[in-house]
C-alpha cells in the first residue's frame, strides 16, 4: 500500500499571483535543490537519529542542583500558613515562597496570574512552595516536611456551575471574556426558515503530550540572568521574567534548547517553570534545573479549553443555508493565559467556509477552579469546526441529502463575504480540495456500498466514510500583527553565507531548515550557505512568538524580504567592483565589519480589523482542506479502526514539501487521538489519568495510512506564495470521524471522544428502544 | 552491586544499587543521553535500547539484570555505522520531527530489519507500536523503515 499519494495541483485565482508564479518557475524551471518547493535533509536530522541532539535533560550543568513544586492539593481555598519541619534538616535545601518574588504576578494577557499563590488557591495544581537541593533523594524527602495548613473553599469546576454561578470566582458573573458576531438579523431569519435545526455539540480537554515534558536551567552570573529551555517562544520567557523579577533586557538571556515537540504547550507555562527556576537560583546562588516528570507535566501545563456550542441554523428544503446563531461556551481553567484569544479564533472559524446571510455567534469563557487551558495547535478553531460540521451533517441527514453535497453548495464563492464581512477572492482552493479528496478517497462509491444499511446479517464488523470542510487563518487574529511587529535579522558571513536570526523557534515543525531555504533562495545563494541562530533572546530579534501558523507565512516573509535586500546588496557589489557573490560579501565585511539587514513586518494594504464590531479582515489568508475519515466499526468491541485519512490541503506553496506533509499528518493524527481515545478525566478538580499510560496517544498501529494531497493556491505576501498551515490539520479531523462512525453505525454522536465504551452505550440504547 | 555487561561494544562494570533504572546508567553514568526519557513508565518507548538483540524500555530494566549482557543504543546503532541507510531514510522521509522519539524509534526499526529484512507496512506499524510519535502521523516514519530495507537489500544484493 502506498502511503502518501501527492497530487500538487497550481490554482492561479489572481492575475497577478498567476504572473509572478509563472515568472518564479520560468526563473528556475527546475528548482534549485534547497530552495523553496524542494525538500533537502532537514538539518538538524542526523543529530537527532543519532541521539546527539541536547534536550533541556541532556544538557550537564556544572554545580547545578534539582527543584521540586509544592502544589495545592485542593481546587479552591485560602493558605492560612507554611510551616517546614523543624524537626528537618533545611541547610542545604533553598527554599522559596511568595514572600520571594519581586512582583508577584503573570501574564500572557492579563496579569492575574501570581508565580507562587500568597493567598488564594484557584486550581488544585496551584503551585505555592518551591525546593532546590544538591541531593536528589532528600529533595525528595523534603517535599513531605512542607505543610500547607489551607481553609478549602467551594469548587467551581465545570462550565454549568460557572454560569449559573454556583460561586463567584472571577469579575461579577464568571465570565472571563466575551465576544459577539453580528451580520444582520439571524435571530429574525430563523423564525422565517423553511428548516429550522438545532443541536448542542460538546467537545473535551486534550493534553499535548509532546514527547518531551516542559523543563528548564536558570542560572546568574555578572551579566544577570540565563534562562535555557524547553521553550516555543523565548521572549514570552524573557517578557516574564522581566517584568516579575524587575530586569532590563540586557540583564535577561532567554536561550532556546532543542525542543521536543510542544504544538502550543510549550507557548505560555514555560514562563512559570521558567520563573520558578530562576527564583531559586537567585536563592540558592547555584545553577537550577527544573525538569517536569510526565505526571506533573500533564497535570500542570495547559491543555486545550474543553467548549459547550449550541448550533441554531435555518435553511431551505433544497439545502441553501441561511441563518446560523451560535452560542459557544468554552471552559477556561482558573486564569487568563491565552483564552481570550483561543475564544476568539474559535469564533472566527465558527462559520466555516460557507455562505451565511444571517450570522449571530455569541461567545463566552468561563472561569474555574481548574488548571489554566491555553494554546494548542487550533487554538479555538477545532472546537466550533466540530460542531458546525456535526450540524450541518445532521441537517443533511434531515434533508435527505449527502453531507458533503450539502457543504460544497453552499461553499463561499469569490466575492463573496463571511460573517465578519471579508470578501474572499475565489474559493477556488477549497473545490479542488474536495475535489481531490473525493476522488482519492472513492467517497461517493463508498457512502454508497458502506455503512448500517449494506451491513449483511451475521457481519460483525461495519465500514463508514465521513468528510469535513474547513479552513484555518495563519496569523495573529485581525490587528495583531501590526501591533506584534515581528523583527527579523539576517547577517552576511565571511565566503557568501548568510545567518537568519529570528526568535521563531523549531520545535520539530523544521523552522530551522525552511527558514534556510527561504533566505538561500531570496539571497540566491545555495542552501548550504544559508544558517540559523539558535533563538538567544540577547541574540536574535523578537519575531513574535511561534504560534498561530504564523512562522512561515508571516515571519518567512520577513526572512524572504530581508534576504532579497541582502542578495541585492552584494549583487551591487558584484556589480560595482565585479568578483563572485563570496567575493564581494568578503569585501563588504572587510569594508564594513558588519553587514547585516533587519526587516520588519508591515501588515498588506488593506488589512483591517475592528476588534470594537468584530468585523473586518480577521486573517490576510485562509488555508483550505477537505478531510475524509474512513472507519471500520466492531459490533462486538466497538473498536473504531480507521482505515483510511484522506486530505486534501491548500497550502499556498509547499516550501518544503516532505515537511509540509508531515506537519498535515502529525496534526491529523492529533485530530484522530482527539476524536476516538484521548480524554482526560477529573474527579475533584484533580486528574485522574496524568500518565501516558492512562491518556491513550494513538500508536503506529492506531494511526491509519494518510493519503494526503497539496493544492497550492498562492498567497501572494508568503514567501513564495506559502500559507499558514501548522494548526489547520488538527480542525477538520475529528468531525470526519464522527460523521464516518455515523456512516457506518446509524449513531449520530454529538460529543466527543467516540471511545468503545460511548459506542456500546448508544449501540445498546438503540437496540432496547428497537425493541420496545 | 558490581555488574558487568558491554555497551555498544565497550566492556564496562558499573557499581550502583540493583535497582538503579537502566536509563539513569545510561544516561548518568555513561552520559549516552540519546536514550530519552518520555514517561519513565515504558509507554512512550523513547528509552529503547537493545538487550541482547531484544528491544526492550530502559526505564524499566532494573540494572541489576543486565550482568553479562550486551547493551546497544541508538549512538552505538548510528555513530557505529550499523544502519546508515536507515539514518539517511529517516532523515530524507520525513521520520523525524522534534526528535525526542527517533533515537529509541530507530533501535526498534534496526531491531526489527534484523529480525525481518523485508517488512510490509504492518509489520513495521506493530514492531514500532511501543514507541510513541506525536509530531509525524507515523507515515513517514513507516516509509522510512520500508526506504531503508530496499536500501539494505539492495546493499546485500552487490
Amino acid at each position: 500500500m502506498s502511503a502518501v499519494v501527492s497530487v500538487t495541483v497550481f490554482i492561479s485565482p489572481f492575475p497577478r499571483t498567476a504572473d509572478r508564479l509563472t515568472a518564479m518557475l520560468q526563473q528556475s524551471p527546475t528548482p534549485i535543490q534547497g530552495w523553496m518547493g524542494t525538500s533537502p535533509p532537514r538539518v538538524d536530522g542526523p543529530s537527532k537519529v543519532a541521539g546527539a541532539a541536547k534536550y533541556i535533560a541532556d544538557i550537564e550543568l556544572e554545580n547545578a542542583i534539582d527543584a521540586a513544586v509544592i502544589r495545592s492539593s485542593i481546587p479552591r481555598g485560602r493558605i492560612l500558613g507554611i510551616e517546614l519541619d523543624p524537626a528537618f534538616d533545611w541547610s542545604d535545601v533553598t527554599v522559596v515562597t511568595a514572600a520571594d518574588v519581586g512582583t508577584n504576578e503573570m501574564a500572557t494577557i492579563q496579569f492575574d496570574q501570581p508565580v507562587l499563590a500568597s493567598e488564594q488557591i484557584r486550581h488544585a495544581y496551584e503551585p505555592i512552595v518551591l525546593l532546590a537541593c544538591g541531593d536528589p533523594a532528600k529533595l525528595a524527602l523534603a517535599k513531605a516536611h512542607v505543610n500547607i495548613r489551607v481553609q478549602p473553599l467551594e469548587p467551581v469546576l465545570t462550565i454549568d456551575d460557572s454560569v449559573s454561578q454556583k460561586e463567584l470566582i472571577f469579575g461579577t458573573d464568571n465570565v472571563m471574556v466575551s465576544y459577539r458576531l453580528v451580520r444582520g438579523d439571524a435571530r429574525k431569519a430563523l423564525e422565517r426558515g423553511e428548516v429550522l435545526l438545532e443541536g448542542t455539540y460538546e467537545v473535551h480537554h486534550q493534553e499535548h503530550m509532546y514527547i518531551e515534558p516542559n523543563g528548564c536551567a536558570a542560572w546568574w552570573d555578572d551579566s544577570g540572568l540565563h534562562v535555557i529551555g524547553s521553550f516555543q517562544c523565548p521572549y514570552y520567557v524573557e517578557k516574564a521574567l522581566k517584568h516579575a523579577l524587575g530586569l532590563p533586557h540586557e540583564q535577561v538571556d532567554v536561550v532556546q534548547t532543542v525542543t521536543g515537540g510542544a504544538f502550543g504547550g510549550k507557548e505560555e507555562y514555560p514562563s512559570v517553570i521558567a520563573l520558578h527556576a530562576a527564583l531559586l537560583s537567585r536563592k540558592a546562588k547555584r545553577p537550577v534545573r527544573l525538569l517536569y516528570d510526565r505526571k506533573e507535566d500533564v497535570e500542570c501545563t495547559t491543555k486545550r479549553h474543553p467548549a459547550r456550542v449550541r448550533v441554531t441554523t435555518s435553511s431551505d428544503r433544497d439545502g441553501t443555508l441561511r441563518a446560523l446563531v451560535m452560542d459557544v461556551l468554552m471552559d477556561a481553567g482558573a486564569y487568563v493565559t491565552l483564552t481570550p484569544v483561543v475564544l476568539s479564533r474559535g469564533v472566527l472559524h465558527s462559520f466555516g467556509p460557507y455562505k451565511w446571510e444571517q450570522a449571530l455567534v455569541e461567545a463566552r469563557a468561563m472561569a474555574t477552579n481548574t488548571p489554566p487551558n491555553g494554546a494548542f495547535r487550533g487554538f479555538g478553531a477545532p472546537q466550533t469546526v466540530f460542531a458546525l460540521e456535526r450540524h450541518l451533517d445532521r441537517l443533511a441527514a434531515k434533508l435527505g441529502m449527502d453531507p458533503l453535497e450539502l457543504k460544497k453548495k453552499n461553499l463561499l464563492r469569490g466575492g463573496d463575504a463571511m460573517p465578519t464581512g471579508q470578501v474572499i477572492a475565489s474559493s477556488d482552493a477549497v473545490r479542488e480540495c474536495i475535489r481531490l479528496a473525493e476522488t482519492e478517497s472513492g467517497y461517493h462509491e463508498k457512502r454508497a456500498t458502506l455503512g448500517l444499511a449494506n451491513l449483511k446479517p451475521g457481519q460483525r464488523k461495519v465500514r463508514g466514510i465521513g468528510a469535513s470542510v474547513f479552513m484555518h487563518g495563519a496569523g495573529f487574529t485581525g490587528s495583531g500583527e501590526d501591533r506584534l511587529k515581528g523583527r527579523v535579522a539576517l547577517d552576511l558571513l565571511q565566503g557568501g553565507r548568510v545567518l537568519v536570526r529570528s526568535g521563531s523557534t523549531d520545535m520539530g515543525q523544521g523552522t530551522d531548515t525552511v527558514f534556510r531555504q527561504i533566505a538561500a533562495e531570496a539571497c540566491g545563494v545555495p542552501f548550504e550557505h544559508a544558517s540559523f541562530a539558535t533563538p538567544s533572546t540577547a541574540n536574535v530579534p523578537d519575531s513574535g512568538p511561534t504560534v498561530a501558523s504564523r512562522t512561515v507565512m508571516i515571519v518567512g516573509s520577513i526572512v524572504e524580504k530581508a534576504g532579497r535586500e541582502l542578495g541585492a546588496l552584494v549583487r551591487a557589489e558584484m556589480d560595482a567592483r565585479g568578483g563572485s557573490f563570496a567575493q564581494a560579501t568578503d569585501r563588504l565585511l572587510d569594508r564594513d565589519g558588519r553587514v547585516t539587514v533587519e526587516k520588519q513586518y508591515a501588515s498588506p494594504p488593506g488589512i483591517h480589523f475592528d476588534d470594537k464590531t468584530y468585523s473586518g479582515t480577521a486573517y490576510p489568508a485562509y488555508a483550505w482542506a477537505c478531510d475524509i475519515a474512513e472507519v471500520e466499526v466492531d459490533l462486538d468491541t466497538f473498536e473504531v479502526s480507521v482505515i483510511g485519512f484522506w486530505s486534501a490541503v491548500d497550502v499556498g506553496r509547499a516550501i518544503h514539501p516532505v515537511m509540509c506533509k508531515g506537519q498535515l499528518e502529525g496534526g491529523a493524527l492529533q485530530a484522530v487521538g482527539w476524536a476516538l481515545c484521548e480524554e482526560i478525566l477529573w474527579k475533584d478538580g484533580k486528574i485522574l489519568n496524568p500518565r501516558m499510560t492512562t491518556y491513550i496517544v494513538p500508536t503506529a498501529r492506531d494511526a491509519p495510512p494518510f493519503f494526503t494531497s497539496l493544492v497550492e493556491e498562492p498567497y501572494e505576501h508568503g514567501p513564495g506564495g506559502a500559507k499558514g498551515i501548522g494548526e489547520l490539520p488538527m480542525d477538520g479531523g475529528a468531525p470526519a470521524i464522527a460523521a464516518a462512525i455515523e456512516h457506518a453505525t446509524g449513531l449520530q454522536f454529538l460529543r466527543i471522544p467516540l471511545t468503545p465504551e460511548r459506542l456500546f452505550e448508544a449501540w445498546s440504547a438503540r437496540q432496547s428502544k428497537e425493541a420496545e | 552491586m558490581v555488574v558487568s555487561f558491554t555497551i555498544n561494544g565497550t566492556r564496562r562494570t558499573i557499581d550502583a544499587p540493583p535497582l538503579t533504572r537502566l536509563i539513569d546508567i545510561l544516561r548518568d553514568h555513561l552520559r549516552l543521553t540519546g536514550t530519552k526519557e518520555g514517561c519513565g513508565e515504558g509507554e512512550c518507548g523513547s528509552c529503547t535500547v537493545l538487550l541482547d538483540g531484544e528491544p526492550v524500555n530502559a526505564c524499566l530494566i532494573p540494572i541489576g539484570q543486565c550482568e553479562g549482557c550486551e547493551l546497544i543504543t541508538a549512538e552505538g546503532i548510528v555513530a557505529a555505522g550499523k544502519s546508515a541507510s536507515l539514518t539517511e531514510a529517516f532523515v530524507e522521509h520525513g521520520a523525524v520531527q522534534c526528535g525526542i522519539c527517533t533515537p529509541g524509534m530507530v533501535v526498534s526499526a534496526y531491531a526489527l530489519l534484523r529480525r525481518l529484512p523485508e517488512p510490509d507496512d504492518h509489520q513495521i506499524r506493530c514492531a514500532l507500536a511501543g514507541n510513541i510519535c506525536r509530531c509525524t502521523g507515523y507515515g513517514g516514519i513507516v516509509e522510512a523503515v520500508k526506504h531503508a530495507a530496499a536500501a539494505l537489500k539492495a546493499e546485500g544484493a552487490r
